[in-house]
Order: structure tokens, then C-alpha cells, then sequence
């Protein structure tokens, strides 16, 4: 079952996933930091989005509205605060907690084990994520941001690649059933 | 207490969270010119309902003070409009007095400047009874020292003569009736000749040679050659000079107004009158007694 893309009507049949104690801030610092220092070497790096792959995996996995958007709010916060002066509070923050929200609330109606399922989801919530982003900064900062364009188009193709591969190793950090 | 339904918990959740977090986006950001974003929004938020109640505060005063608060303004205004008219009556009333006042004050200098001869102040009480005549007549006669034949004056100018004296009352013949005649003479040239009315406003001055050299705008005084008024007593001003066949055709203007007499002086004596009596400096006489307290 874990490995099929499977559409389920029922949510007595999705399995909720449970992690080792500790994974899931472990993975969040964690893909805080390399977010934060990885770009420094790696310009290219800055295209992805580790927390909001890590918010959308734990929240596809949790399958739990209120912990998702919970730990979307936390992780975007926390992401606000690494990203100096320039990005106030609450700007990835609303964001990863809409994503972590919509990524819980999918994941308790939608098998997403498989990688294609996981490729289209991330994608898809990449896409809205810096949807909200650019609607933040619009309509409460005032500030001109681009609604999608070519660059965050193979941004978001090439998170979706990066997270097939992500979520297989966070995988690894669930509890056997 | 009605309970949240489980599935709808976690939209409420969200709501609050993103609420919570745009909340705080609001205290950090700092727009140009509008402060920070949380006091714009709070602004934003508020105004519309200050400027709804300010409208409706306007409206219900403006209703008060313009409909129910005007009830009694009818009767205000009609008794305002009485206390206006009557008002208007007494500064009319003041008017007149302050008129009279500073009339009676010239009168008053002017006597007071001629202490040494005796003259009687009196009022204009009446006029010509026709056009054939120019006469008035004063509140003053014989029972005040008039006579028949005494100049009456005013401190601008001659005015005429008594020509009838009653115990009470005179009458006195204009400078501008036909009748009428004084001694007078040029004031620079010293030529003499008697000035006499033709009936009009304006006098004449009958028998100045042509070869003389008369100026317009000169002034006329009297001679005291008729027996009647002192010497030097202003008669008028020449307004227009016409070469007759022997003599010219002088035109004087009185120097008292004749057409506006309301107080006169009456002269007891043909003693000569001082300089000094000049109607300029009537202002400083303007607090002292009345002219009838002059009478000797």
C-alpha cells in the first residue's frame, strides 16, 4: 500500500505515519541550517526551499490539519528569522502555515507515498507557497514581487525532483508500523 | 455554549495562526509616510466608523439647531427687529443732539471770544412765510435787549438784521433778500461797496469799478460803515466777477449758511468785533456752558 499511488475516498484507510521522538524538529532545524549556509557556497542552492519540503512532508505524513499548520507556522517563523531584516515575521510564516495546513488536509484524503504523487503535490504547493509570498508582499508590504515567472517555474520543478528524493530519505525516520 | 465542530477546529486554527502572524507583519512593517502598518489598518478600520458617527452627530445637531432649537426665533427676530427700529430712533435722536451740540458749542466759543460785546444767542424758531421774502424768525425779542435794526450773525458770517422786534420773538431779514444791504468791503483790496441780496442763495456786490482789481475767491467783510455790523465781520466769498457798463457784476457767496440756520447770534453794540473769532477752534469751547448763558 505505502508504495502505491493510491486515491482513497475514506480516511479510515490513509495511514498516519509516526516518527522517531525528536525526528521531526531534528529535520526542521536541520533543513533550516543548510538553507541558511548552503547558498553561500552554492548560488544555486538558493532555488530550493528546504523547510517549506520538510513542512510539506511532515504535513502529508502527519495527515493532521492542526499539528501541519502548527509546524508550518513554526518552521516559516523560524525561517523569517534566519533570513535577516529584510524579510519580516510572518512572511514565509503565513505561507508554510497555509502550506502545512493544505499538505496535512491533502495528505488525510490522498495516498502521496508514491514519488510521481509527491512529485505533482510538491510542485503544486511550491507553486501556491510562493503564491502567498508574492500576495504577502504585495498587498501588506507594498512591495513589487513577480506572481510566477520561468525561474520560479524550474524552481518549483526542481524541488519537486529534490523532494522525491527528500521525503525518501525522511522516510527513513518513521516509526515501523 | 455552542461547541466547534472537530472538522471546523483546525480552520479556526488556521485562521488564527495567519491572523496572529499578519498581526505581527503589521507591527514590523513601517510604510512611507502612513506610520506603521498596524496603525494604518487600525485607521482604517476605525475611521469609517468615526466619520459615520461624526456625519451622524452633524446631522442630528444640524437638525436640533436648524428645526426644534429655531421655535421661539420668530419671536426673536420680531423682537429683535423692534429693538432694532427703535434703536435706529435714538441714534437718530443722538444725531440731532450731537448736531446741535457742536453748533451750540461754536456758538458758545465764539461768544466766549467776544466777551466785550454784548450779543444774545437765540434759536431759529420759524421762516419765510412766502417765497417773496427771505426772513426768519428767533425765539428771542425785546424782552432780551432786540431792537429793530441790530445784525444778526452766526461765527461763519453775517446772517442779516432785525427788522422787527417782538417781546418774545424777531424777525430778521436775510443777506439774501432783495431788501437786504450791508457795508462791506474787499478783505485784501479794502475797496468798499454795500453787498445787498437779489432774492437767490448767491449775494451781489453792486458798485466795485470795473478798473478795479477784484480776484475770485476773495474775501468780502463787512465795513461797519451801516451802522448796523462791526467792521471785519465775514460777509462771504466773491464766486464769479462779470464787467458791467460801469461797475462789475460781483457774485459773493455768504459765508454763513443761510439755508441751514438753526442757532444765531444777535449783536447789542456796532462795537467792532476781535480777529480772534475764529469758528476753527470751536472744538475746545465744546464742554462749556450753553450760548443762552451768555446772554448779558
Amino acid at each position: 500500500m505505502n508504495s502505491a499511488f493510491d486515491l482513497r475516498i475514506g480516511e479510515s484507510h490513509i495511514e498516519v505515519h509516526k516518527f522517531r521522538s525528536g525526528a521531526i524538529v531534528f529535520s526542521a532545524l536541520l533543513a533550516l541550517v543548510i538553507q541558511a549556509w548552503l547558498p553561500l557556497h552554492f548560488t544555486r542552492a538558493s532555488l530550493l526551499d528546504l523547510p517549506l519540503l520538510v513542512t510539506i512532508y511532515f504535513g502529508l505524513s502527519r495527515r493532521n490539519p492542526s499539528t501541519g499548520l502548527i509546524l508550518g507556522a513554526l518552521i516559516g517563523l523560524s525561517q523569517d528569522s534566519l533570513s535577516g531584516p529584510t524579510v519580516p515575521l510572518g512572511l514565509f510564516g503565513i505561507a508554510k502555515t497555509v502550506i502545512g495546513y493544505l499538505a496535512s488536509s491533502i495528505g488525510a484524503r490522498l495516498d502521496t507515498e508514491h514519488p510521481v504523487a509527491r512529485f505533482a503535490v510538491t510542485a503544486g504547493f511550491f507553486i501556491v507557497h510562493q503564491g502567498i509570498v508574492a500576495m504577502t508582499r504585495r498587498i501588506l508590504l507594498a512591495q513589487p514581487e513577480p506572481w510566477f515567472n520561468l525561474h520560479l517555474f524550474g524552481a518549483a520543478f526542481l524541488n519537486a525532483l529534490f523532494a522525491v528524493c527528500l521525503f525518501l530519505l525522511l522516510d527513513r525516520l518513521r516509526r515501523p508500523s | 455554549m455552542t461547541a466547534i465542530p472537530s472538522r471546523h477546529k483546525s480552520l479556526v486554527l488556521l485562521a488564527g495562526v495567519i491572523l496572529l502572524q499578519v498581526l505581527l507583519l503589521a507591527v514590523q512593517i513601517k510604510r512611507d509616510s502612513q506610520g506603521r502598518l498596524i496603525r494604518s489598518w487600525t485607521v482604517g478600520a476605525v475611521s469609517p466608523f468615526e466619520r459615520a458617527g461624526s456625519y451622524g452627530f452633524g446631522w442630528f445637531r444640524d437638525a436640533w439647531r436648524n428645526y426644534f432649537a429655531l421655535r421661539s426665533t420668530r419671536k426673536d427676530n420680531e423682537d429683535l427687529r423692534r429693538e432694532n427700529d427703535a434703536l435706529k430712533l435714538r441714534l437718530a435722536q443722538l444725531e440731532g443732539k450731537a448736531a446741535e451740540a457742536d453748533r451750540l458749542a461754536t456758538l458758545l466759543h465764539f461768544r466766549q471770544s467776544q466777551e466785550d460785546v454784548p450779543m444774545v444767542a437765540a434759536r431759529v424758531i420759524g421762516g419765510s412765510a412766502g417765497t417773496a421774502s427771505q426772513t426768519i424768525e428767533i425765539d428771542r425779542g425785546e424782552h432780551d435787549g432786540i431792537r429793530k435794526d441790530m445784525g444778526v450773525i452766526t461765527p461763519d458770517g453775517v446772517v442779516g438784521k432785525v427788522i422787527e422786534a417782538f417781546p418774545n420773538t424777531s424777525q430778521v431779514l436775510l443777506l439774501t433778500d432783495r431788501e437786504s444791504g450791508v457795508g462791506a468791503m474787499l478783505a485784501d483790496s479794502r475797496i468798499q461797496s454795500p453787498v445787498g441780496g437779489v432774492g437767490e442763495p448767491l449775494i451781489t456786490m453792486k458798485y466795485v469799478p470795473n478798473d478795479d482789481d477784484v480776484n475770485i475767491g476773495e474775501r468780502v467783510i463787512t465795513s461797519g460803515m451801516d451802522r448796523i455790523f462791526p467792521r471785519d465781520l465775514p460777509v462771504g466769498t466773491i464766486t464769479e466777477i462779470k464787467p458791467g457798463s460801469t461797475f462789475k457784476q460781483i457774485r459773493i457767496k455768504p459765508a454763513a449758511n443761510l439755508e441751514k440756520l438753526e442757532q444765531v447770534l444777535v449783536l447789542l453794540t456796532l462795537h467792532p468785533l476781535k480777529e480772534s473769532a475764529a469758528p476753527a477752534a470751536a472744538p475746545a469751547a465744546s464742554n462749556a456752558a450753553p450760548p443762552q448763558a451768555a446772554n448779558p
